[in-house]
């Protein structure tokens, strides 16, 4: 370039500065995928061995001879599903009142220090409390404790990301409906929702992947089953806290057990954002 | 209408007796507004405003930046009551009733009282929906005379031949003037008697804009219009009545021409010339 010789002191700092952050942010963002990377090599790597349909047709084992996690993956998908079908509703529409309605009232403020607060709250005190006001007072452990449990993860996570999805809104496009004579929970239902839908998808993928992981408040509350369990009334196995059992446990085929649940959690997960982004996108080419 | 710029110099003797609010006497006003007063707050941005709009006729409100026009047209359908902490005071009479009165019902005002806005805001849903929205609202139609009043309202806003076979595809995939055009679709699909048109070209290129200033007369035929422009020569192009605003007051009100060609206040003079604003 010709033009170098010319360029001053003061702009060739202001290059160099733009190449070092733009190298900064290539080399965090290396770092990141590194460790995701390495997670799921690892994952892949130890829990490959045990992907076999035994995996998903025999139920878990005791120490010593061969089996597979289907008691755990039902157990798991029961839970985590009722606790997906109580939280979403409920998440979206205090969402939704803190959005559209509460704005900066005092209700609405208070709503979201709270909401913050369970957000950050540690996950083993949830089931510590569904354990005290559920558990103790039925007597027994059971499915719907779970849920409970689960739910309680959830729902301030589908409240926080509707809330900011929905603010992100241009108040012009609500402002467009209004101006049709649209009433209030029409204009929300079918314009507001609509266009930050993406935000509040990706909202309650991130509660149910956050719930798929969770052991501590599962151990208060499912806690485990060693046998095929569909009655939501009792214990029942599941996936994190098997992996919990089993990965702790001195016994070889446990552990490779643990790995594949762990692995199988992180594809589920992964299935379920691409399958749920291809639907919703083949949806709006339409 | 119709009005050249620059102005033809008219003798000041020739208007020094008028007052500023003895031209327009409008006969039969659609919509009559009488001390009007607004507040953001306590920041008053419109006081003791009297105006009449004239039905079936465009009137336009000029007036630099912050003049409180927008907020005039805003009174129009009762947007504001959307904010807390806006509020209005007077009268607006329209079809006999106060519409500033509590008891008015505000969905059934907007229903014949349209807005359009500066940028375009198509929903996220098809063309075809995004003109069935509104109509929904009110009329229960059948398929038949649902596809009916989408090509009529599409037709009226001139740009049915460009989308007549795209309609089942997204409203946001329009270009800026196309989008604008579905708005004003959209806005009239639903019939109203009034159509408030605030500063809608001014995202717009100049072929989109020529297309909308032939659309806006067209549509006083059948609509009582109010437009918001900064655009002088719009407004002198589309309208029959000009209200110059000024710091949140009607500075002169009269017919375009007279407006234009001989105003009667110094400060409309001004700014129109564009010595100010």
């Amino acid at each position: 370039m010709q033009w170098n010789g010319a360029a001053s002191g003061r702009y060739r700092r202001r290059l160099a500065l733009s190449r070092f952050n733009l190298r900064m942010s290539l080399v965090t963002m290396a770092l990141g995928m590194l460790f995701l990377f390495w997670i799921l090599a690892t994952l892949f790597a130890n829990g490959i061995a045990a992907f076999s349909p035994a995996l998903l047709t025999q139920m878990t084992p005791p120490p010593g001879s061969a089996g597979g996690l289907r008691n755990a993956i039902a157990g798991s998908a029961l839970i985590v599903g009722t606790a997906t079908l109580v939280s979403t509703p409920i998440g979206i529409l205090a969402g939704i009142y803190l959005a559209e309605y509460g704005r900066d009232g005092w209700l609405a403020r208070a709503t979201r220090f709270v909401n913050d607060m369970l957000l950050s709250a540690p996950s083993i005190i949830l089931g510590l409390f569904v354990y005290t006001v559920y558990v103790l007072q039925v007597g027994h452990f059971s499915g719907w404790a779970g849920s409970f449990a689960l739910a309680l993860i959830a729902i301030p996570v589908v409240v926080r990301t509707t809330e900011n999805t929905l603010r992100l809104v241009p108040g012009t496009l609500r402002e467009a409906a209004v101006a049709l004579g649209a009433p209030m929970w029409k204009v929300i239902v079918k314009v507001t929702l609509k266009a930050a839908r993406d935000g509040v998808i990706t909202g309650v993928l991130l509660a149910v992947a956050r719930m798929a992981g969770e052991t501590a408040p599962l151990l208060f509350t499912a806690l485990n089953n060693q046998f095929w369990s569909t009655d939501m009334n009792g214990p029942m196995a599941n996936l994190p806290i098997v992996i919990f059992q089993f990965a702790m446990s001195p016994f070889d085929d446990w552990r490779t057990l643990a790995w594949a649940g762990a692995l199988l959690i992180t594809l589920a997960v992964l299935a379920l954002n691409i399958v749920a982004r291809a639907v919703f996108r083949q949806r709006a080419m339409r | 209408m119709g009005v050249a710029l620059p102005l033809v110099e008219v003798p000041m003797a020739a208007c020094a007796t008028a007052s500023p609010f003895d031209a327009p006497q409008v006969a039969n006003p659609k919509i009559a507004i009488r001390r009007l007063d607004f507040f953001y707050g306590s920041f008053q941005a419109l006081s003791q405003i009297d105006l009449d709009v004239a039905e079936r006729e465009v009137t336009a409100f000029i007036g630099p930046s912050g003049c409180g026009k927008s907020t005039l047209l805003r009174t129009l359908n009762r947007m504001y009551s959307l904010y807390p902490g806006q509020r209005a005071s007077g009268e607006i009479r329209m079809n006999g009733a106060n519409i500033l009165d509590n008891a008015t019902d505000l969905n059934l005002l907007r229903a014949k009282v349209g807005m359009v806005f500066q940028k375009p805001t198509p929903f996220p849903m098809s063309i075809y929906e995004n003109i069935a929205f509104g109509v929904r609202l009110y009329d229960r139609l059948s398929t038949r005379a649902m596809d009916e009043r989408v090509e009529w309202a599409l037709t009226k806003a001139a740009m049915w031949n460009e989308v007549k076979d795209t309609l089942a595809q997204s409203g946001m995939a329009l270009s800026g003037g196309q989008q604008q055009r579905l708005c004003i679709a959209r806005a009239i699909a639903v019939r109203p008697e009034v159509l408030l048109l605030d500063e809608p070209t001014s995202a717009l290129d100049p072929i989109s804009t020529a297309r909308i200033e032939e659309l806006i007369f067209e549509l006083k035929a059948d609509y009582t219009i109010a437009i918001v422009t900064h655009n002088m020569q719009q407004a002198a192009r589309v309208s029959d009545r000009t209200a110059y605003m000024y710091l949140g007051r009607l500075v002169e009100f009269g017919n375009t021409d007279q407006v234009f060609l001989a105003p009667v206040r110094k400060e409309t003079e001004d700014y129109i010339t564009g010595r100010f604003g």
